[in-house]
């Protein structure tokens, strides 16, 4: 019950106006499609340089949580997911709000966000630090192959491709070691004197997320078509906070559902959402009614997404693996601060970790009160222009990038990995096992180093090293871990492809 | 839509010679030591580039839609002035020896700077993809007022909040 005693820090004056402007701030930028949760935090992260790093987390977190709950009104509203895991949310949300039930819809949104947020959060609480004990174990073998399995993880379930997922994690890694090596002082891969300091992760982040999306803004041309809201007919909360009393079923199986998906490193909440609508509508009596506006749909999918959020957090505090996409900016915001993640987080930095932890917990509550005053406004602000959107990020990129280390190499670094990763996205590859590679790959790199110093004391002979690596019961279960993610995914790729094949067949 | 095969062995060589051309400065470069790492993961990005590789050769390679004509079409202006503002009006690029002390060449040579440029580039941007007519006055000034007010906020958030110092080029 640590946690209770760092409440105090959330009520500062300023963290707890950056709580309440990242919640707002979230939700809007949640609410308008084409700005991901994901872009949103990176956009947020040179901001944070001139607040301490708990206040810096706060902003973070507040965006992180609000975001991804501000792009169900998108969902319900103008039948656009603001954030891919608002995809579920789409589904009965936007139907019920063509039947008028827009502020029903919006308010069981907002709560099942909510609750599902809560619990989420609790068990970033109570879990966290039972995973730190457990950590303290970890020697730099186990840490080495920790790394190596985030990246395999994400590259391979979060990608369209087998192949291309784990190539872009290998992309990733790479770009990690361009530099000076931290040891011997060695130039590696420096091509161009930008690339002199390395890439630094803030940079990267923006270029990787933002750019891509600037471009899909511009591919899209002068586009006239205009995106139309429903109307939002009143709806008395109390009557809505009482359905949701009586939705235990969906919320639980969403809840569950998000929670477990947030624990398992590189997944996201856009799986979280849809499998919790799927198992919502096997377990219902009333399963021909989904997608036709029936709210359960929307309390599974929306307290699922946001259940996952505070999970996803526990691998990333205690063994540096990010749950999430997000979760990995978030990253790029803890290690810029000075916040190195590990089994003694709690003991180092006991103070900024709590604090943000439960910022986190009262910025769930904060969520479902603003995001139930505000959706339809943030409903307005989402029709804005894409032209408008485009160039605003544009030049956010810009200043955001610049403004890390005052470096224009930073900036051409962060265009040209965009334009990179623009064009590997056309071609399936994803973001989100670059940007793994690229955190990780540091961190990895250390630990495989100091490994082999170790191997070098403690065996004889040529194979040394892989003596160490490869011997001892943690060692093989994450050498298991990494081939078991790459073979589970090899296996499902294939099985799809099949699938497409025989239904290509049939229709033939 | 998926890409063409064409277009598969196009980004798929590309990411062949990159992976090689990775493999190659790993195992050669000194010290051994700096390597040891990049050798290890430019083993696996190799093996992975040429499976990515021999897949686009085969037809095999599926998996997302490529750049058809109409979209290099439409991103074609804002990538340009993307790359112009960018590379070379916010700050100015370049060192040519032989030009220096040409007044063109120097005043060339150091860009807009941040303010002017990202001003411009806004308004461009916004101009080019929005689709009310040319003709139409009240949407010219439109596009003014919401770039003024846009920078406005940035120069708010940057300048005055944030305390960022940036280039200032010939202009602002």
């Amino acid at each position: 019950m640590e946690f209770l005693s760092y409440f105090g820090g959330v009520f500062e004056p300023l963290a707890f106006a950056l709580l309440v402007g990242g919640t707002i701030g979230g939700l809007i930028l949640g609410a308008t499609p084409g700005l991901s949760p994901t872009m949103a935090v990176a956009l947020l992260i040179p901001f944070t340089f001139h607040l301490t790093a708990t206040q810096g987390l706060i902003l973070l977190g507040a965006a992180y949580t609000s975001t991804v709950a501000g792009g169900a009104v998108s969902a319900i509203l103008l039948k656009i997911p603001g954030a891919p895991a608002n995809i579920a949310t789409a589904l009965d949300g936007h139907a019920m709000a063509k039947k008028g039930e827009g502020a029903r819809a919006l308010h069981l949104s907002f709560l099942s966000s909510g609750i599902g947020g809560v619990i989420g959060v609790l068990l970033l609480i109570f879990l966290t630090p039972l995973l730190a004990q457990w950590a303290l174990a970890f020697g730099p073998s186990h840490l080495f192959w920790l790394a190596i399995l985030g990246v395999t993880v994400i590259g391979s379930l979060d990608s369209k491709s087998f192949v291309k997922g784990l190539l872009a994690g290998c992309i990733g890694l790479w770009l990690s070691m361009i530099g000076y090596d931290d040891i011997q002082g060695a130039q590696r891969f420096i091509f161009h004197d930008a690339l002199a300091g390395g890439i630094h992760i803030i940079a990267a982040l923006i270029g990787i997320f933002a750019i891509p999306q600037v471009l899909d803004m511009f591919a899209k041309g002068r586009s006239k078509a205009k995106i139309e809201a429903v109307d939002v007919p009143q709806h008395a909360f109390s009557a809505s906070a009482k359905e949701m009393g009586r939705s235990g079923r969906p919320l639980t199986i969403g809840t569950i559902i998000g929670s477990i998906v947030g624990l398992i490193p590189g997944i996201g909440g856009q799986i979280a959402g849809l499998v919790a609508y799927d198992q919502a509508k096997k377990f219902s009596p009333h399963k021909d009614k989904f997608g036709t506006g029936h709210p359960e749909g929307l309390i599974a999918a929306e307290s699922a997404n946001n259940a996952m959020v505070g999970p996803s957090l526990v691998p990333l505090l205690t063994l540096s693996i990010p749950g999430s996409p997000t979760a990995a900016v978030l990253l790029g915001g803890l290690l810029i601060h000075g916040i190195f993640p590990g089994s003694d987080i709690f003991e180092r930095n006991p103070e900024v970790i709590w604090t943000f932890i439960n910022s986190m917990l009262i910025g769930q509550i904060f969520m479902v009160i603003f995001g139930i005053v505000i959706a339809k406004q943030a409903a307005k602000i989402a029709q804005a222009p894409l032209p408008i959107m485009a160039s605003a990020v544009l030049v956010l990129a810009l200043f955001g990038s610049y403004s890390v280390q005052q470096s224009m190499g930073d900036v051409w670094i962060m265009l040209s990995l965009g334009l990179g990763m623009y064009f590997l996205e056309k071609f399936g590859f994803s973001a989100a096992p670059v940007v793994l590679g690229l955190i990780l790959g540091p961190i990895a790199e250390s630990n495989f180093v100091q490994g082999s110093l170790i191997a070098g004391a403690q065996f004889d002979g040529p194979w040394a090293q892989a003596q160490y690596f490869t011997t001892g019961t943690l060692n093989l279960v994450l050498i298991a871990l990494v081939i078991l993610s790459i073979g589970y995914s090899f296996l499902s790729h294939r099985a799809s492809g099949r699938a497409a094949v025989n239904v290509e067949g049939v229709q033939a | 839509m998926t890409a063409s095969r064409t277009q598969h062995l196009a980004s798929s060589s590309i990411i062949l010679v990159i992976a090689l051309l990775v493999g190659w400065v790993s195992f050669t470069e000194q010290p051994a030591e700096a390597f040891l790492f990049p050798r290890l993961i430019s083993i696996f990005f190799m093996v992975f580039a040429l499976w990515n590789f021999i897949r686009a050769v085969m037809g095999l390679s599926k998996v997302g839609e490529g750049i058809s004509g109409q979209t290099a079409r439409a991103i074609l202006p804002g990538l340009i002035v993307m790359l112009i503002y960018i590379f070379w009006a916010a700050k100015g690029y370049g060192k040519v020896p032989a030009l220096e002390g040409h007044w063109l060449y120097d005043w060339v040579r150091r860009g807009l700077g941040f303010y002017t440029s990202s001003t411009i580039a806004f308004f461009l941007l916004y101009s080019l993809y929005d689709p009310a007519p040319i003709t139409d006055i009240r949407s010219w000034l439109k596009r003014i007022v919401v770039t003024a007010i846009f920078m406005a906020i940035i120069y708010g958030l940057f300048a005055l909040l944030l305390k960022v110092q940036t280039p200032r080029g010939m202009i602002f």
